[in-house]
């Protein structure tokens, strides 16, 4: 694997500067059940196109940034901090915020447990 | 006589050794040219049969130089500079270079190594392959892997590097590419692989100005640089012991054409040379290579060497021109009384160890012509240096009128330049080169290929204010692709076999595969090039197929009756050229993380080894007497490598307690409280202690190793929330050290502005105050579990701060401690260690803290849902503590056996307790046996140890004496 990626704060960086945080997705914002935590916790939807994700910009100013990627091509279409507007004009947060009660009902994204 | 290209410094001479004995050499010399101007013919043994190899290509390109420098092995003699006392050595040939016991393998000849001869001679039967397997390996194969770890270190420096132009070939097309691109503004590098850029121009030493222009114009020139592939964009480039990795937003190859070899008998005799190689050595290094010369060519190209090299003093005894009229360059020659023989080729070499006698003939047979010679020159057409291009996606096709598999379509973004772009003559190659580096420019922007379109430009640079330097640029596009094109020279197609049935026709030299040996695999049914390649190892040796890829096409096509297009060329794969492993997998040359205390800890004596990017004391010459000093008296460890984090903002606590299941929000400042942070699938990622500094900052503690990690977890979830918190590392600006001990709270007292007394600085106090005159943060807490201050000091100040207590603590009987011995103490207190106790699936209920989750906790928090689970359920195995019956210290990782020997937990923490005097651990064991005095059966490499569980602490159970 070999792309060049583009940090909101620092620029074009090869992608070996930045951690992947894995795909887009919501956590639960409700207790959910045995089943569904567990496909949170472990399934992933693994597009083979676009995909919204995160990633990390580890040996940079480690900010946490969403990227959208063709997975077929590593073709990064756009990236943007969290609290930027999405140019394709899409909510970012899935609906339900993870936590319920969080000051702003935003939802993080699941994630693996490979930090590193 | 100085010659045009040379390279000498001839005013100093070096010293290097080869098979230990001294050779002298000139400043500028390679190895190969040392070697060889010192008489030396013979320079490797070949991989299968032994034969005497000598220099061929003198440009790094075959396999015949490879020896080992100064232990290294693979390196190519012809091309690896000469330096004062290197240890040079021969590969493959026992005992020497000039008598080979394995020559026998040649000599008796017959079927012994036909392709495919070990799949078929030696598999069975089965029981025996691992025997045979030993004797072959040690038979074949070119070279020794140095047999110990240091021989074999090797450190590599990575090097990132984005251009606009990346331009590989310093020839006189990459030359003028680079020139031309710099000139249009661009950020360029160049990659040459030569001894200096100049490409062929460098026997005449015509390109020198050239090549000063294109450095003037700011171009960064990778001499002696390999570009080793193209992977996405990506083209590592491999230049001494750095590998570049270079991105450009266009590529321009000019990576020329490789003389092509001929296959006839006696082919790979030392003294049989490409024609360009002899001319090399010969331009560059002033060595003769050859007194009498005998020449076959198919074009030109062979001529023009033979020419230069007459003019260097080498007799030319015949030419076999194989065109049917040779050319107007043939008949000066001719003219100039060199006999020159148009229609014919060399149908066989011969001679002892060395090129002897030289036959031509007419390829369908007739009169045969002999003349003696020490110098065999050939030159067996061009082979296009596709591979890079190829790997980015151009395609080739056959072309008849060169004879060449020539690149077709390009790729976005790739420019070929030079013979690459089929121009030949030095005019039309430099105009190539310029129009490649031109559209380069021109095309920035447009279809830059592994660039994102996001919002930060690289400089403007396409923005529109060089729209006229840009508008000039075009102007000189159009002028040069109006050009016409060049007719291209001359040239008769090499045969794929001449003089079969005389001896050995060589068609590849890495792997010794014979022209018989190819058609014996297309009769065996292996009759496509790619399932010919994996059949006979055809193009799978050092030389990447740069000598035997067409060869072996031309065969293919000779047997199978198709032309050499249809036969086509097999896959071109990275590396292009042959690199060293630690090149591609050596540790990079990082920079080892060292506490503020560091240097202290080397005087006093410690034993310093590596934990995780840190380099730790692991102890000071006595761990178990470390750790008793902790229970007799005093110990001082030096805990920086702990991850900080200050957690601050007026959402801190409500964060926390999202974050770990237990809580933090009702924490009182100046309290401190343990931690484990779980995952949402329930699963122990990291402990550590918070300490609440005032109600919107919280002091949090991590695992050495695990810093990095929870500060992204951290950040992560914050930039999906949004609390109001703010994180800041302290963990690089923060040294810290625990003092611990019974003595340690009167040692405290004595350089501390606090009072320390037990109600007054009680357990589980965190208290900001100076020690020493440094305002430091002071935690009470107990990991080794005795009596313990954890003193957190800005970094600058850690030394002042430890030679401090260390003075303090002397007539208390202080020693300094390292972690070894806390590990021991930890252990004694069955603290866990993150990922030594625990791994990625354990939970805090398994590893015996359930009083860590509070599941009634108002919020959510990251693992409840988990846990909520879990708490519910028996665990399979738990976290237990165990001692030994006979004081046996079973390995880490050894096996907890039930009755029947089958496999049902692990030991995971093992030591001796010089305090307790016995030996004590941690283990998983099966749930329903994790009770106090239950007996378990350790299996450990072998041996069978008795075991009693214990679930509480073998060290103070009750915490009494940390309390104190
Ligand atoms: S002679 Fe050195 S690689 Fe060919
Ligand atoms: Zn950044």
């Amino acid at each position: 694997m070999s792309f060049v990626l583009t940090c909101p704060n620092c620029g074009p960086r090869e992608v070996t500067d930045f951690g992947f945080g894995g795909e887009i997705g919501a956590r639960p914002s409700r207790e959910p059940s045995f089943r569904e935590l567990n496909a949170y916790n472990y399934f992933r939807a693994n597009v083979a196109g676009r995909q919204r994700e995160w990633w990390y910009h580890r040996s940079g100013c480690r900010a946490w940034f969403i990227a959208e990627r063709d997975t077929r091509t590593n073709e990064v279409h756009f990236t943007r901090l969290p609290d930027d507007e999405d140019p394709a004009g899409e909510a970012m947060v899935p609906a339900g915020s993870g936590l319920a009660g969080a000051r702003r009902e935003r939802a993080a994204g699941t994630r693996g447990w490979d930090l590193r | 006589m100085t010659q045009p290209g040379e390279r000498l410094d001839r005013g100093r001479v070096i010293t290097f050794t080869f098979d230990g004995k001294p050779v002298e050499a000139y400043a500028g010399d390679t190895i190969g040219s040392a070697l060889f101007a010192a008489g030396r013919r013979t320079f490797s043994r070949s991989f299968k049969y032994h034969r005497p190899r000598g220099l061929m290509c003198v440009s790094g390109s075959c396999p015949n130089c490879i020896c080992s420098v100064n232990g290294a092995s693979g390196a190519r003699a012809c091309t690896e500079p000469a330096r004062e006392g290197i240890d040079v050595r021969h590969v493959n040939a026992l005992p020497s270079l000039e008598h080979d016991a394995m020559r026998a393998t040649d000599l008796v000849g017959g079927p012994f190594t036909p392709p495919g001869f070990y799949y078929k001679t030696f598999i069975r039967p089965r029981r025996m392959w691992p025997l045979y397997e030993k004797v072959l390996r040690h038979a074949a194969g070119l070279g020794k892997l140095p047999a110990t770890q240091p021989e074999r270190e090797w450190r590599t420096e990575y090097r990132r590097r984005h251009a606009d132009v990346l331009v590989v070939g310093g020839g006189l097309a990459g030359l003028h590419a680079a020139l031309a691109a710099a000139g249009a503004g661009a950020d360029t590098v160049l990659v040459d692989e030569g001894p200096a850029p100049g490409g062929q121009q460098l026997v005449t030493g015509g390109s020198r100005e050239l090549v000063g222009a294109v450095r003037a114009a700011g171009v960064e020139i990778l001499e002696r640089g390999s570009a080793l592939g193209y992977f996405d964009g990506l083209v590592p480039v491999w230049q001494s012991d750095t590998l570049h990795q270079v991105r450009a937003a266009q590529h321009v190859f000019a990576t020329g054409t490789i003389e092509q070899p001929l296959v006839f008998a006696g082919n790979d005799l030392p003294g049989v040379m490409l024609a360009s190689g002899a001319r090399r050595l010969a331009a560059l290094y002033a060595v003769s290579p050859g007194r009498r010369a005998v020449l076959a060519t198919t074009s030109d190209r062979g001529l023009q060497a033979a020419v230069a090299l007459r003019d260097a003093g080498t007799e030319i005894v015949a030419v076999a021109d194989l065109r049917p009229e040779t050319s107007a360059l043939g008949r000066s020659l001719r003219a100039a009384g060199v006999p020159v023989f148009a229609g014919r080729t060399i149908v066989e070499a011969s001679g002892g160890s060395v090129v002897g006698r030289a036959t031509i003939a007419a390829l369908g047979g007739g009169a045969e012509l002999s003349f003696h010679c020490d110098l065999v020159l050939v030159s067996g057409g061009a082979l296009p240096a596709t591979s890079l291009a190829l790997q980015a996606g151009a395609q080739t096709v056959y072309d008849r009128a060169s004879g060449q598999f020539e690149l077709s379509e390009l790729p976005a973004g790739v420019h070929a330049a030079g013979e690459l772009a089929r121009a030949r003559c030095d005019e039309a190659i430099a105009a190539s080169g310029e129009l490649a580096g031109l559209r380069a420019v021109a095309a920035l922007g447009r279809d830059d290929r592994g660039r994102d379109d996001g919002r930060h430009d690289d400089g403007g640079r396409n923005d529109g204010r060089h729209e006229a330097a840009r508008d000039v640029v075009r102007a000189r596009i159009d002028e040069l692709e109006a050009r016409s094109p060049e007719a291209p020279g001359e040239l008769a197609l090499a045969p794929a076999v001449s003089g079969a049935g005389r001896g050995k026709c060589f068609a590849c030299l890495c792997e010794d595969v014979t022209a018989k040996d190819v058609s014996q695999s297309i009769d065996e049914g292996y009759d496509s090039i790619e399932l010919s390649k994996r059949y006979t190892t055809v193009t799978m040796g050092p030389c990447q197929g740069r000598m035997c890829q067409l060869p072996a096409v031309r065969l293919m096509a000779a047997e199978t009756g198709l032309s050499l297009g249809s036969v086509g060329t097999t896959t071109a794969r990275p590396p292009w050229v042959s690199v060293p492993m630690g090149i591609l997998g050596g540790r990079p040359t990082q920079p080892a993380r060292r506490s503020a205390i560091h240097d202290r800890h080397r005087e006093l004596g410690a034993v310093v080894r590596w934990a995780g990017d840190w380099r730790r004391p692991y102890h000071y010459g006595d761990p178990q007497a470390e750790a008793l000093a902790v229970h007799e008296a005093a110990g001082l460890i030096d805990v920086s490598t702990l991850g900080k984090l200050i957690v601050r903002g007026p959402d801190a606590g409500d964060f926390l307690d999202r974050m770990y299941p237990n809580r933090f929000s009702n924490l009182r400042p100046g309290r401190i409280r343990y931690g484990v942070i779980s995952s949402d699938a329930g699963r122990i990622v990291d402990d550590g202690t918070i300490c609440r500094l005032d109600d919107e900052t919280f002091y949090v503690t991590t695992t050495s190793g695990g810093a990095g990690a929870v500060e992204e977890w951290f950040s992560w979830w914050l930039a999906g929330w949004g609390h109001r918190v703010r994180l800041t590392d302290v963990t690089q600006g923060m040294a810290a050290v625990n003092l611990a001990g019974p003595r340690a709270r009167v040692i405290m007292s004595e350089v501390c502005d606090l009072d320390c007394s037990a109600p007054a600085f009680a357990y589980l106090d965190g208290r900001q105050g100076r020690v020493a005159g440094v305002p430091c943060l002071i935690l009470r807490i107990g990991f080794v579990g005795e009596v313990g201050y954890e003193i957190h000091v800005p970094a600058a100040h850690g030394v002042h701060v430890w030679d401090a207590l260390m003075a303090a603590g002397e007539r208390h009987g202080l020693r300094p401690f390292g972690l070894e011995p806390q590990r021991i103490l930890r252990l004694q207190k069955l603290h866990i260690l993150v990922g030594q106790d625990t791994d990625s699936e354990s939970t805090p209920f398994a590893a015996a803290m359930p009083w860590i989750v509070k599941l009634d906790k108002e919020q959510d928090f990251i693992g409840k849902w988990a846990l909520r689970h879990y708490a519910q359920r028996t665990p399979a195995t738990s976290l237990v503590g165990f001692t030994t019956a006979d004081g046996d210290v079973p390995t880490e990782g050894a096996v907890i056996v039930d009755e029947t020997g089958t496999p049902a937990g692990q030991v995971t923490s093992s030591r001796h307790s010089p305090v307790l005097r016995r030996t004590i651990g941690m283990a998983w064991v099966p749930t329903a046996l994790a009770q106090d005095g239950v007996a378990i059966t350790i299996s450990d490499e072998g041996r069978r140890l008795q075991a009693e569980i214990q679930t509480r602490p073998f060290f103070d159970p009750d915490g009494e004496v940390l309390r104190s």
